[in-house]
């Protein structure tokens, strides 16, 4: 079974389901779902076309069916975060801190757009697919979820400057 | 060509045409706001692969390299299992009439057991109350619960590692169960029961419940069940190894 191109999968759908909603568990419960229904409607997927495509569409049903109920926990992600430390920190950790922090101010449809592109690179077309939204939506989406970051990132990075000094 | 934002992100993306990405580099040349701004999305890119990319590396957690069975097959097969409890019960109360339904405790103890593994080794989030991580809490709560001293076997000789365990209710009290699994997803479950009063201890004995094989044996005050769905002989390899495990003076 661990030859199954859909267990090859799992490690893509795991990095994108931790960004996606931050916290670990929660994430793999993303996954999890994600699966059970993949292998049960394995039936559906035709040979030769793009597993990876299939597997992240189903995911995203997953997500947004379930993101109503909060069951994956995404929001209360963003008041769990860890406090930034004030002394003895490393530069790398805090950058890494600081766009796992700024993803998170993101609205979640700009954040799946901006991950798929920029963390698992697929086209624009393969995310129009996946999301199943019109292309135009996807580069708007792309295109406010990266300004938003960028000003959140730089606003962010300011502050800890200034705690770290 | 008049560069639009679109071009922009395609530029960053790598999604820009060959023949265009000239075109928008002169653009870039002249305009240092677009400039910085392409600069600030690729650094943003390379930061969040930088911050995910990890994941990749982590071991995937078993719960999700396992192929769920489809739900109805587990419940027909459990529910199968129980129309043969039931008949069987049925017919031995009738041949037993007047003795105790524990009379003939194996029979029972295989099916409970089989039972209970059709049940729970499917699951693919919840197979187990507690989980292997925290083998010695498991052992000392399902003890516990069982008012005697567990001791559960490590079977890594022949291939299964120990998943977790659960505490169930059998006709005689509470039940153990622990949980293993080999490399490929199988699993076997060992049932353990404590027996009440003056009970001898029993060769294996083997029986078939619907898919579930299983090899029982009453131990002193303990009844064990090993189950799994695979064929005889493997699964009586397996038993070997439980028992001396859980005999290491034999």
């Amino acid at each position: 079974m661990e030859n199954h191109p859909i267990v090859q999968h799992i490690p893509r759908l795991r990095r994108y389901a931790r960004a996606l909603i931050g916290d670990r568990y929660s994430a793999d419960d993303l996954v999890q779902d994600t699966l059970e229904r993949a292998w049960n409607k394995l039936h559906l997927w035709r040979p030769g076309s793009d597993m990876r495509a299939w597997l992240f569409a189903i995911m995203h049903n997953v997500f947004v069916n379930h993101a109503r109920s909060r069951r994956y926990d995404v929001e209360s992600h963003m008041e769990t975060l860890p406090i930034l430390p004030t002394r003895a920190t490393q530069g790398d950790y805090l950058e890494l801190l600081d766009v796992e922090r700024a993803l998170r101010a993101l609205p979640v449809e700009q954040r799946e757009v901006l991950l798929l592109i920029a963390v698992e690179e697929m086209t624009y077309d393969e995310v129009s697919k996946a999301l199943d939204v019109p292309i135009g939506t996807v580069m708007s989406r792309l295109s406010r979820g990266r300004e938003r970051l960028r000003q959140v990132a730089s606003g962010t990075s300011n502050q800890t400057l200034k705690v770290v000094k | 060509m008049t560069v639009n934002e679109s071009d922009l992100h395609a530029y960053v993306d790598g999604m820009l045409p060959a023949s265009s990405v000239a075109e928008v580099e002169l653009h870039l040349a002249s305009h240092p706001e677009d400039a910085e701004r392409v600069r600030a999305w690729r650094e943003l890119s390379g930061a969040l692969r930088k911050a995910f990319d990890p994941v990749m590396d982590e071991p995937v957690p078993h719960r999700l390299v396992v192929r769920p069975r489809r739900a109805w097959s587990r419940y027909a097969m459990a529910a199968g299992l129980m129309v043969i409890g039931i008949a069987t019960g049925w017919v031995a109360r009738g041949a037993l009439f007047g003795l105790p339904l524990s009379g003939n405790p194996p029979v029972a103890l295989a099916r409970q057991a089989a039972i209970a593994h059709a049940v729970y080794s499917p699951e693919v989030r919840h197979p187990v109350e507690v989980w292997a991580q925290q083998e010695d809490h498991l052992v000392k709560w399902l003890s516990k619960r069982l008012g005697t001293t567990l001791k559960c076997p490590s079977l890594g000789s022949v291939g299964y590692e120990l998943v977790g365990g659960r505490l169930l209710s059998g006709s005689n009290g509470p039940v153990a169960q622990f949980m293993f699994q080999d490399a490929k997803g199988a699993r076997l479950t060992l049932y353990v029961t404590t027996q009440k009063g003056d009970s001898r201890s029993t060769a294996f004995r083997f029986s078939q419940e619907g898919g579930v094989a299983v090899f029982y044996w009453i131990d002193d005050k303990y009844g064990y069940a090993l189950s799994g769905e695979m064929g005889r002989t493997e699964l009586l390899q397996v038993a070997n190894v439980v028992y001396k495990q859980l005999n290491p003076e034999q």
